[in-house]
């Protein structure tokens, strides 16, 4: 179930939009021409590295550099006092802010340099400054910190009940925050008047994002003209400058951020790190180029995890097996400091999307923020979204099983029906379009459902275990409109913006606030403009990751880009046929209304006369003949504010084995049916999905940062967090329904997000499953044998010894346990 | 730190140049001599993303000494290109959507030219086997795994040992609204369904 991928040349400009053509990025990234951080080299560069905490949380005794102050090659050592500005903050800390607020929200300093005290492995202490990039290395070594330690926690309910230390003094009892969403005292008399009721206690365990390119940043300043230019890993160059702006005190006009090419993000090159920062401030004061590359096993201590709750999730159903009401009370781990859009993810990204599939008529979620010793946890792919699918989906297989009904039927039964979109759920959001059933409906037919029950049968009376997992996910993306963020707290507008302009020889650039960094935008893109140009794709270039370029932008991620900036570039484009219109009107001697625009030709309704939109664009840069008052020119910038979120959703199915001798699991197939409203690139669309499945399972098989009771990682290398390896992803069968989006000029809805926010449930589901005869109903994430096998032998004990196995406990090569 | 002078032969030019006892390859190939192609991912051999050949070997470049590679002959991704014509890899990569970030690319492809050396006719299981020393965030490797089935069979390797041809795998229903539609003239492309407010562009 394979998608061909077209050569560009091959396919009709009126085609462009919507074909699987093969991606323009590639020819430099196959050959080694593309550049990212880390490959560029400048006169005269220096490097840095940070000198960061052994432990999880200490006060710092004293910092003495002296040593490494002397050592060959280091040019300059920073501590806090050198980096400190009386003008910016209480204690002269330069502070790292947050871009979120909320109403009941506890803010704490998090200084670039730590001041007195470290609060995660990996706060940074100390930046040293070399002329080699090993030199720089070994002579953080050097800085000799005296530490006086503290109790730690990683664990937020551990944190919450005062088993760890107090962490801010702003921050009582380490809650960052009190959040509630939903109606408390109906959800109440759901529970009261409920049929049945399951309830199901869960952790969805920290994730550390492991794009294959470590974060870096080069600075690069210029005293002549104070000019700074940070070249970086972004994903949002523009949202970078105005926040390093502030932090480093540098007029935002003279600060530049680029983001080269970028190796993968998933969320963790949102933010805005206390590094970029330094590295900058080096740079002005040294005059000198400085690099930071981050080595992977710093990244694992410094990169911003995600997910971390824990949960109470309770699903009311009446005696006919609707669902009624769903109860839900989280605890998340929000890391040492507040990220750039921390305050966020657990509350509006997470309980805003709790209504699932289902019309679901009470729903009440409360979340409690933890201050913890861990990094800073933020966004990664999903970002809420994946937390509250993944207990919606756990419910509803749970709930099937309780009330005796086919997962399948269950799921069916309860769905938002055709007819109610819009739909107002109960948690704030109106989902925009969608037709739930459609996706399961292929999905069941692509795993041939009542076949697969009756082999179920048939393998479980000898002896084998197959199971079939359901996963009926909604996820919210591109989030807006600005309006309703700044209600809910974010201190940054959504929108996007575009510019698109022709030369005068007829060919176009097209720039755009998001920031691709993998996702295809230089071919998706130009496939937009080239269908609304009527131009042919070859003659679009798309200019996207650097604010000199670039006027305004808000970056990629949320799977934002196509969604809100495709429709900002179809914007820009409309404006830019309008004033071609009246250019040709004028030079045909016709009135712009009765001027036709098809195929990049303007025509006069009814006549031969025409001209071609390139020959405009010629016309208007001559300016030789302009309608009166008009300016010379052709090219638009348009700020495009959506008026809603776009609803995604759809269906996927896991279908395993499990063999509860050893707690292995095999799949037999994975099908993923996904509904991201209209594609504008099926093979790029078909990637995402693989890509983000991938994700899904390493979740629910393989991740997981795991601390000691001193908050040390102790999976701080690739060796011992397991990235999903090539032989541990199954091939996947994909297909998908369109249900446009209705308030987008493209229809179109993301989907970057969809297989990772999909997955974990729907293995977790299959495995559960296939493990019903021995009474298992759940297994933690990530499902390694071990926890399978003790899940296996744990309820076969529980039920008095029948079936239990004198097996041995096999364990995995990996995963988040060891 | 004592210094050596070394040579290395990187796709067919000869460098000298002077490292530390400690260099890595990878640093010296990238830092000195300005190979970026081969990127660093980890730094405990586990990702691959700084595979190059050393002798004609896939090796992994972060966890060896540029002295050791001494007098080597060193083929790195910025060799597969002949005069602007693509390796086969790097077509099976191009035309499968072998790559998203391009950052594991060039030691994928390092690795599976090697693999395909060894194994010209590599079933799906023993390509998923091959690459299971290099890691890629952002694919979840099915494309990657037909991007070296693609080159194996221009490469003259004949059928696919399991799992069909490239062919067989394309045929079927390529995930449009509902089968091939009326409006999907072909497999590889989807009806745009424009919302109502669309019409009138």
């Amino acid at each position: 179930m394979s998608i061909d991928s077209l050569d560009p040349d091959d396919v009709d400009a009126a085609d462009i939009l919507g074909s699987a053509i093969e991606r323009r990025e590639d020819p430099s990234l196959l050959t080694g021409d593309a550049e990212y951080t880390d490959d560029i080299q400048l006169p005269e560069m220096l490097h840095m590295a940070i000198l960061r905490s052994q432990h999880g949380h200490a006060e710092i005794e004293d910092v003495d550099a002296s040593a490494a102050e002397e050592m060959d090659g280091v040019v300059a050592v920073y501590t806090h006092d050198d980096v400190a500005d009386e003008a910016v903050s209480r204690d002269g800390s330069l502070l790292i802010p947050t871009g979120w607020l909320l109403e009941s929200l506890r803010q704490v300093d998090h200084p670039v340099l730590a001041k007195d005290r470290v609060r995660y492995q990996g706060d940074a202490i100390a930046v040293v400054v070399a002329e080699d990039r090993y030199v720089a290395h070994d002579a953080t070594n050097a800085v000799d910190v005296s530490y006086d330690r503290l109790d730690a926690s990683a664990d937020p309910a551990a944190a919450l009940d005062g088993e760890a230390g107090q962490l801010h003094d702003d921050a009582e009892g380490n809650v960052a925050f009190d959040w509630e969403i939903g109606d408390e005292e109906r959800t109440a008399e759901a529970f009261d008047d409920a049929a049945h009721t399951v309830s199901l206690e869960l952790e969805n365990q920290l994730l550390i994002a492991n794009a294959m390119e470590p974060r870096a940043a080069v600075a690069d300043y210029h005293p002549g003209s104070d000019e700074l230019d940070v070249f970086m890993t972004s994903q949002n160059p523009h949202l970078h400058r105005l926040l390093m702006s502030g932090v480093i005190g540098h007029p935002e006009h003279k600060l530049r951020v680029k983001a080269p090419d970028v190796g993968g993000g998933f969320g963790c090159k949102i933010h805005h790190y206390a590094d970029e920062a330094l590295v900058a401030l080096v740079a002005r004061d040294l005059e000198r180029p400085v690099k930071w590359t981050s080595r992977r096993t710093e990244g694992y201590k410094t990169d911003a995890p995600g997910r971390g709750h824990i949960t109470t999730a309770e699903l009311a159903m009446d005696d006919d097996a609707n669902i009624t009401g769903l109860r839900v009370d989280t605890k998340a781990n929000l890391g040492a400091y507040l990220s750039t859009f921390a305050p966020a993810v657990p509350t509006y990204l997470y309980g805003t999307l709790l209504s699932g599939q289902y019309d679901i008529p009470a729903i009440h979620a409360s979340v409690t923020g933890a201050y913890t010793n861990v990094p800073p946890v933020d966004a990664y792919r999903g970002a809420g979204r994946p937390e509250a699918s993944f207990l919606v989906e756990r419910l509803a297989s749970l709930g099937a099983r309780e009330a005796g009904v086919d997962p399948a039927e269950f799921r069916q039964k309860n769905f938002v029906p055709d007819d109610a979109f819009p739909y107002q759920t109960q948690v704030a959001v109106e989902y925009d379009s969608g037709e739930y059933g459609k996706p399961m409906a292929k999905a069941l037919e692509a795993v041939d459902y009542d076949a697969f029950r009756e082999r179920q049968k048939e393998a479980r009376e000898e002896g084998r275990y197959l199971g079939i997992g359901f996963s009926c996910y909604i996820e919210a993306c591109g989030l807006a409109p600005s309006e309703l963020a700044g209600q809910l707290g974010a201190q940054a507008g959504l929108w996007e913006s575009s510019l698109v302009r022709f030369h005068p020889s007829g060919t176009v650039t097209a720039f755009c606030g998001t920031s691709g960094h993998g996702q295809g935008h230089g071919t998706t893109y130009a496939q937009i403009v080239a269908n609304e140009l009527g131009i042919p794709y070859e003659d679009v270039e798309v200019v996207e990751g650097d604010t000199d370029e670039i006027p305004q932008g808000m970056g990629t991620y949320g799977s934002r880009s196509a969604a809100v900036g495709g429709s900002a570039l179809v914007k820009s484009s409309q404006k830019l046929v309008e004033k071609a219109r009246e250019i040709a009107a004028h030079q045909l001697e016709a009135d712009p209304a009765d001027v036709e625009f098809a195929g990049g030709e303007f025509a006069v309704s009814g006549t031969d006369r025409s001209l071609g939109i390139k020959e405009i664009a010629q016309q208007s840069y001559l300016a030789h003949d302009m309608p009166d008052d008009m300016e010379p020119g052709l090219e638009a910038t348009s700020f495009y504010d959506p008026d809603n979120f776009v609803f995604p959703f759809g269906t996927h199915v896991a279908v395993v084995e499990v063999d509860p001798e050893s707690g292995e699991i095999e799949f037999e197939n994975y099908v993923a049916v996904d509904d991201v409203g209209n594609q504008i690139n099926p093979k790029i669309v078909e990637g995402q999905i693989h890509g983000g499945v991938a994700q899904g399972i390493g979740q629910a098989l393989y991740e997981g940062a795991v601390y000691d009771d001193n908050a040390q990682l102790l999976t701080g290398s690739m060796q011992d967090y397991a990235v999903p390896k090539s032989l541990h992803i199954p091939d996947m069968e994909t297909e998908s329904t369109v249900t446009p989006c209705p308030h987008n000029p493209l229809g179109v809805k993301g989907v970057g997000e969809a297989g990772t926010i999909a997955a974990p449930q729907a293995v977790v589901n299959a495995v559960t499953d296939a493990l019903e005869p021995f009474g298992v109903d759940t297994v933690e994430m990530p499902m390694t044998a071990e926890r399978v096998w003790t899940a296996v032998n744990e309820q076969a004990t529980a039920d008095g010894g029948d079936g239990a196995r004198d097996a041995d406990a096999a364990t995995t090569e990996e995963g988040g346990e060891n | 730190m004592a210094e050596h002078d070394i040579t290395l032969t990187v796709n067919g030019t000869e460098h000298e140049l002077e490292v530390e006892s400690r260099t890595l390859l990878v640093h010296a190939l990238r830092d000195q001599l300005g190979y970026t192609g081969a990127n660093v991912g980890c730094e405990t051999s586990t990702c691959g993303a700084c595979t190059v050949h050393l002798d004609g070997d896939a090796v992994k470049s972060c966890t060896l000494l540029a002295v050791q590679a001494d007098g080597a002959t060193l083929d790195t991704v910025e060799g597969l290109a002949d005069h602007g014509e693509f390796h086969p890899i790097q077509t099976g990569f191009q035309q499968e959507h072998g790559l998203q970030c391009g950052y594991c690319t060039p030691g994928m492809m390092m690795t599976a030219t090697d693999l395909l050396e060894e194994n010209p006719d590599p079933s799906r299981e023993e390509i998923r086997e091959g690459l299971e020393g290099n890691l890629c965030r952002c694919t979840g490797y099915q494309n990657i795994v037909n991007a070296v089935e693609n080159a194996a069979e221009t490469m003259g390797s004949g059928a696919v040992a399991d799992g069909g041809s490239v062919e067989e795998r394309a045929e079927g229903d390529a995930g449009c609204a509902s089968g091939p539609s009326p409006g999907a003239e072909t497999a590889d492309r989807c009806e745009v369904r424009w919302p109502d407010e669309g019409e009138s562009r």
